[in-house]
């Protein structure tokens, strides 16, 4: 904990009577990727934005490259990058003025040709911010995060948004990041980015972290079990269904019925089977491996973009 | 330092290339110059010179729509937001646009004068000093204005109805748009109360009776203590964030910008010597000792040091 470059504890973040963030306590190590999964409206924005300085918080303390953001939001500045969320840029400036006039308030910066390459943007030098596409928008908001080649970096859900081909562009973006070692905090809602991405993850849920620690190991917690999703002619009971062969545990989710299956050819046999004694039809079947949405539906309820 | 240098560059470089800038920080002021020049002087020089006043007043109070309409915008579209990940300071953000602004309104200033004198033949233009004073005083106290404005409102509309009912009384009330003398007495008071009376008077008296800065400074000092209570009142109430709300105080503190003036104003009315001065410059206007002139004297006399009236020892011009 002690070589943490950046520590969280106990935060608390009230908007008038509604408490947004309640008592979130984490650490991020050098050179890590940390993500803060959790639906909208988690608090994972509010909890970011109290690390940058963004927004004061009304309880907990907050060390980032060890300062106080707070206390010292002039220093923090210089070593923090990021690319925050509901943000722009003035429609009539150019990419590279943006990169020149953000790396300008800096005492330490990269050559902002560089990160023009490096970023995709070169033949975007010129064009002013109002003609970019979403995916060169946020692109370049990346970019900037990095003018001061900062030692930490915050990413607010970097892919919010974005069509499927400019997400995966981002991904290889931040990936290569992640190559160099670049610490980073990035928030997110999708159960991808953060697999895919982090090296931890905080799964949040109003305003606390009710599961942490590595992709991998939070799986392991949800036991391993493949999950079957079937929708069905007729609605059926999740007790019964849970007592066939092969099934472990079944729930109703908006109609869908998710079946935790240790051997899933077996499970899925015994339901049809079971069906067809009922006189009930499938409408849908899917099978899914498990993945981080598990572990949000095991400990809330919920699926995670209810 | 550096970043406040970078930011008012770039707020150059960004209002150059916005067409709204162009058409009320250039277009308008140029609209109203060749109106009251053309229209209201009848292009005679030694009116076209009384006018100047309120052209040149009313190019500088102009500065107050375009700043207010910037900073919110730049608010609401989550552009301040960027920049509050930076190490910029809100005085960084304030202090570029006031001077930005100050740049960009000079040239205007310039052109108009440039005008005037080849088009309008005007050749006296009195003071310079007096009336860059005034100018300077002025720029950046209506922008500072502007900012407050911006600061108390949360969006664009609400920004634009505030903007016009400061615009309207301080056109109508000041001698900007009807000379003061014209006005009935109950409104030449109302007047006394606010800045842009000042300013339209200063620069009258700077350009029309060659009045030099002491012999204006209550002018130039109101407008001065103005700017800086406007300019520190904007930099309290600065917010970075779309969706923070303003603070109940801030509507204390925008009405502290009101002060000055009003116990200037309560001064002026017992003294007068504002009214009287556009009384004297008005009737001159209206009753030339000559009704034709030469353009190149279409002045009046720069009154003696030691006339205690300040008063121009002639009327209007003399062939």
């Amino acid at each position: 904990m002690a070589d943490s470059i950046l520590q969280v504890e106990n935060l608390v973040k009230h908007y008038g009577n509604v408490q947004a963030v309640r008592g979130v306590s984490f650490h991020v190590d050098e050179g890590e990727v940390f993500g803060l999964l959790g639906p909208n409206g988690a608090g994972k924005t509010s909890t970011v934005e109290m690390l940058e300085g963004l927004r004061t918080r009304d309880s907990g303390r907050i060390s980032v490259c060890g300062l106080d953001p707070q206390e010292n939001p002039g220093r923090l500045k210089h070593e923090i990058g990021a690319a925050l969320q509901s943000t722009s840029l003035p429609d009539k400036i150019r990419v590279m003025e943006a990169l020149r006039l953000f790396s300008s308030f800096y005492k330490r910066h990269r050559d902002p040709e560089e990160l023009l390459k490096r970023f995709g943007l070169v033949e975007k030098r010129n064009a002013f911010y109002n003609q970019l596409s979403g995916g060169q928008k946020q692109r370049l908001a990346l970019a900037m995060a990095l003018v001061n080649d900062p030692q930490v970096l915050f990413f607010d859900e970097p892919t919010s948004g974005l069509d499927p081909q400019v997400r995966r562009e981002i991904y290889d973006i931040v990936e290569e990041l992640k190559r160099e070692k670049k610490t980073i905090v990035m928030t997110t809602h999708y159960i991808e980015e953060a697999e895919r991405l982090c090296d931890r993850v905080a799964i949040i849920d109003h305003g606390q972290v009710i599961a942490l620690g590595s992709p991998r190991e939070l799986k392991d917690r949800s036991g391993d079990k493949t999950r079957v999703e079937v929708r069905l002619t007729k609605p059926d009971s999740p007790d019964v269904l849970k007592n066939l062969e092969g099934v472990t545990e079944c729930r109703e989710l908006n109609g869908i019925y998710i079946l935790q299956a240790q051997r899933p050819p077996q499970a899925i046999v015994s339901l049809v089977k079971h069906l067809e004694i009922h006189g009930n039809e499938l409408l849908g079947l899917e099978i899914l491996t498990p993945s981080l949405e598990d572990v949000f539906i095991e400990l809330t309820g919920r699926r995670l973009r209810d | 330092m550096t970043n406040f240098v970078s930011l008012t560059r770039m707020r150059i470089q960004l209002a150059l290339r916005n067409r709204m800038f162009i058409f009320f920080s250039v277009i308008m002021p140029m609209g109203f110059f060749f109106l009251y020049s053309g229209v209201f002087a009848q292009s005679v020089p030694y009116k076209v010179a009384y006018y100047l006043g309120p052209i040149l007043s009313l190019t500088v109070m102009g500065s107050f729509w375009g700043l207010s309409a910037a900073l919110v915008m730049f608010r609401e579209q989550g552009i301040l937001r960027r920049f509050h990940v930076t190490p910029i300071t809100p005085g960084d953000m304030l202090a570029s646009s006031i001077v930005a602004n100050y740049v960009l309104t000079l040239p205007t200033v310039a052109v108009e004068l440039f005008f005037a004198r080849t088009i309008f033949h005007v050749h006296n233009f009195g003071d310079w000093s007096s009336i860059f004073l005034l100018m300077t005083v002025g720029i950046i106290s209506f922008g500072s204005l502007g900012l407050v404005v911006a600061s108390v409102t949360n969006t664009m509309q609400e920004t634009q109805v505030i903007n016009q009912l400061l615009w309207l009384p301080l056109i109508f009330l000041s001698g900007a748009t009807f000379p003061l003398a014209f006005l009935p007495k109950t409104v030449q008071r109302v007047g006394l109360f606010l800045p842009a009376t000042y300013l339209v008077n200063g620069l009258q008296q700077a350009v029309f009776h060659d009045r030099h800065p002491w012999q204006l400074r209550v002018e130039w000092l109101s407008l001065g203590s103005w700017a800086v209570l406007t300019f520190f009142v904007s930099s309290q109430l600065f917010r970075w964030e779309p969706e923070s709300k303003i603070p109940r105080k801030a509507k204390l503190w925008a009405l502290a910008t009101a002060i000055p003036f009003f116990f200037l104003g309560i001064w002026e009315i017992r003294k007068d010597d504002i009214i009287r001065e556009a009384k004297v410059s008005f009737f001159e206007v209206e009753h030339p000792a000559m009704p034709q002139m030469p353009p190149s004297v279409a002045q009046p006399e720069k009154p003696s040091a030691s006339d205690p009236s300040g008063k121009p020892s002639q009327p209007a011009a003399k062939p």
